[in-house]
């Protein structure tokens, strides 16, 4: 049973149309507002905690409910719970919060619950550097639940970005029933910029894709490995039952290897099946490029002027900027491999993406890191360092 | 028995059994041992439910992880069987999410009040509209008889092979300090005072808990030579006393020692979702538009709209604060 993602406009009251001057923060509540958010549960956490203070201001105008839940272990639950009850759920949070999510974003992923959180990164280990900006977490967006799954991890680089990827992030999370990260971190969370909020009737939305079939015959899953299966909300008469445990297609557990074989391939196959569809990417100047900077986030604003200085000396350097850090585009990095001399990798982090970058590349070009300890977004010249290293 | 002979035997037991309306025969038989207490505050769930005559498709069920977590794989309502100790977080989402709702929780003393005793006590404090039925069987039975928050001292758990030496929540007194607006204790043996305190938690509003003492037979009776089922029977019937009204803080249990049981707290306070209506009512005023309201309020605002009254229904409040129990 295949099926297309029911598309309609958002409903206009959650949506400020216009022009703002807001941060990231807020523009992430903002595209949850629009995006069709009306359950949010989260727990305050430097440096993302002016979203929820946005969404518990502006919820009891849009119909929509906010709690402070007592950690983040409350709020990802609450979100199960939310969705199951049949809202678009959102929470948001920062690097220890993150880790206490982790086992609950296994149960969403496993019970195939559609939810967005949003990580404004801040440096770590630990506590770490709360108020200042970091790219840490990717690796633990892609493995810090147990078990093998995937999910999906959107980057913005601007408030703006905050709010269109807010709403592609629901409208994944619908089409795929998967928990959707939006890795965002300090500096776009608290830059403030122009935020245009478009008309309600020019952002299209993801309903969620409700299931119409007589009462008792309700299947709350389908391991096909490229879509899933409609949901239902509690209250409606079909009685589902969902479990953590490995189960069939009746949400009942069935513990054996070969039900785990179905369930867990159709968790990896769902996302790795659908990466053309969901990966999204920005490509500046690649054709015939010598060398490509891989960037996310904020650190692809600070890569720009790298680039820019080099091209002024006459290197061929193109920008591939990952909106989409997973799944990766593991296809367009081997592609490239074969064509270039060599890719840089900047990162607020000791170098993790581009663990990933290495491995698609298989040796087929230079891989050069430009990696930091968190804290500060790099100085351009360290890039450009790496470019012209890269390039010879 | 053949494999023909064993269908046709479940088919007729299915259809014969009178729990069959309640629970998920295609999932019989159970994992619980015999004399396991689970599956009589199951049963007096079922009763409960029945004689409330509450629309079964309005109940939802939330369990954690555990023996008594398996609850909710049972029954025929819908259903999450969450993580450990989380079964209270996420009814909170659910019932938030959906306020007609009537969600009803299903934990062992480990997943109540050891892991998840933050969640337990934060939803009490905001008087979440949950019931909270906890089958206190005093040891982690899922994963082998360890010591658990409610182990009476003295007693033996796998974890503490030599006694307990801890001193143990009194479950009760808890949630009454954290401030549950309806509080009970039953042991296994008083099925029908358990099926009255599920029916009451059913039929009111705000947070509602209700602890079971019962019989881990497998692990907490065999290891402490406290006997089989019966015996544990025998215990309940010798020293449970019922005392409705008891101060929580006189509730304690020791290791064998003489159990007090009965309706300890019942008094009215507005629940959360009361709360947030009432509140952003006043300081919105006219602009606010009710969350999650019931079919009725519905149907009275669309009533008062028809008659040009533009006062919203006010949502149903009462302060009594009073210990009526
Ligand atoms: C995070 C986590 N820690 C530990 C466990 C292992 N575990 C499973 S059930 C359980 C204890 C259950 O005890 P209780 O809640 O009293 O339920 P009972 O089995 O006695 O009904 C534990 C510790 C787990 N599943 N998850
Ligand atoms: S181990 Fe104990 S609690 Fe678990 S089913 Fe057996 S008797 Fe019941
Ligand atoms: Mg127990």
């Amino acid at each position: 049973m295949s099926q297309l993602p029911h598309k309609v406009t958002a409903d206009p009251k959650g949506v400020e149309s216009g022009p703002h001057f807001m941060d990231g923060d807020h523009a992430l509540a903002e595209g949850a507002l629009a995006a069709g958010c009306r359950f949010f549960a989260g727990y305050p956490i430097t440096p993302s905690t002016e979203t929820a203070e946005r969404f518990a201001e502006r919820c009891p105008s849009v119909g929509g409910l906010f709690i402070q839940m007592e950690d983040e272990i409350a709020s990802i639950a609450a979100l199960i719970g939310g969705a199951w009850g049949g809202q678009k759920v959102m929470t948001v949070t920062s690097g220890p919060g993150f880790s206490l999510m982790m086992e609950n974003i296994g149960l969403a992923v496993m019970t195939e619950t559609p939810m967005v959180i949003a990580n404004v990164q801040r440096g770590g280990p630990s506590t770490g550097l709360p108020t200042l900006t970091a790219q840490q977490d990717m690796m633990q967006a892609r493995w810090g639940s147990h078990g093998d799954y995937r999910a999906i991890s959107l980057v913005p680089d601007s408030p703006q970005e905050c709010f269109d990827l807010a709403i592609e992030a629901f409208n994944l999370s619908e089409t795929y029933r998967v928990p959707v990260f939006i890795m965002t971190d300090e500096t776009v969370g608290h830059m403030h910029e122009k935020v245009v909020i478009p008309p309600a009737d020019q952002i299209e939305v993801v309903e969620r894709n409700w299931y119409k079939g007589p009462k008792g015959e309700y299947r709350p899953y389908q391991f096909t490995g490229k879509d899933v299966a409609p949901m239902v909300k509690a209250g409606d008469g079909h009685r589902f039952h969902v479990t953590g445990l490995t189960h069939d297609e009746r949400g009942y557990p069935a513990l054996t290897p070969e039900q785990n074989v179905k369930v867990v391939s159709h968790l990896i196959n769902k996302i790795d099946s659908n990466v053309d569809k969901i990966s999204r990417v920005e490509e500046d100047g690649i054709e015939g490029a010598d060398v490509v900077v891989v960037s996310y986030g904020i650190t692809s604003r600070i890569a720009i002027r790298a680039v820019q200085e080099a091209r002024k000396s006459g290197l061929k350097v193109g920008v591939l900027r990952l909106i989409t850090v997973w799944p990766l585009c593991e296809n367009k990095i081997r592609e490239l491999a074969g064509k270039i001399k060599g890719f840089v990798v900047p990162e607020i982090n000791y170098g993790q993406i581009v663990l990933e970058i290495e491995r698609c590349a298989a040796g087929k070009c230079k891989v050069i890191s430009v990696n930091s300890c968190g804290g500060a977004v790099h100085d351009p010249e360290e890039i450009l360092t790496a470019i012209k290293e890269a390039a010879k | 028995m053949n494999d023909v002979a064993r269908n046709m035997d479940d088919a007729t037991f299915r259809q014969q059994n009178p729990m069959a309306e309640f629970l998920r025969m295609e999932r019989m038989p159970h994992i619980w041992c015999p004399g396991c207490g689970i599956g009589s505050v199951v049963t007096s769930f079922a009763e409960a439910v029945k004689e409330s005559g509450l629309d079964m498709d309005k109940i939802a069920v939330v369990s954690g992880i555990g023996c008594t977590g398996r609850v909710a794989g049972y029954v025929k309502f819908d259903s999450l069987h969450t993580t450990h100790g989380r079964a209270i977080p996420v009814a909170t989402g659910l019932k938030l999410a959906n306020p007609e709702l009537k969600v009803v929780v299903f934990s062992g003393d480990g997943d109540l009040t050891s892991i998840g005793g933050n969640h337990f006590i934060h939803a009490a404090r905001r008087n979440m509209d949950l019931v909270v039925i906890c089958v206190n069987n005093f040891t982690y039975g899922m994963t082998g008889g360890q010591m658990t928050p409610t182990t009476p001292t003295t007693a033996n758990a796998s974890t503490t092979p030599y006694g307990n030496y801890e001193y143990p929540f009194s479950l009760p007194f808890l949630a009454d300090a954290a401030g549950a607006t309806y509080v009970a204790r039953w042991t296994s043996l008083n099925a029908r005072n358990i099926t009255e305190s599920i029916g009451e938690a059913l039929n009111r509003k705000g947070f509602s808990f209700i602890e079971v003492i019962t019989p881990c037979t497998t692990l907490y009776q065999r290891r402490n030579r406290l006997g089989d089922g019966l015996d544990a029977m025998q215990y309940y019937h010798d020293d449970a006393d019922i005392e409705h009204g008891a101060d929580t803080r006189t509730v304690d249990i020791t290791f064998q020692g003489k159990l007090k049981t009965g309706k300890f707290v019942d008094r009215q306070k507005p629940t959360y979702l009361d709360a947030v209506n009432t509140h952003y009512a006043n300081v919105i005023g006219d602009d606010y538009e009710l969350y999650g309201k019931t079919p009725m309020e519905k149907k009275a605002e669309e009533d008062a709209k028809k008659h040009g009254i533009d006062d919203l229904p006010e949502p149903e409040l009462t302060c009594d604060s009073e210990d009526d129990a």
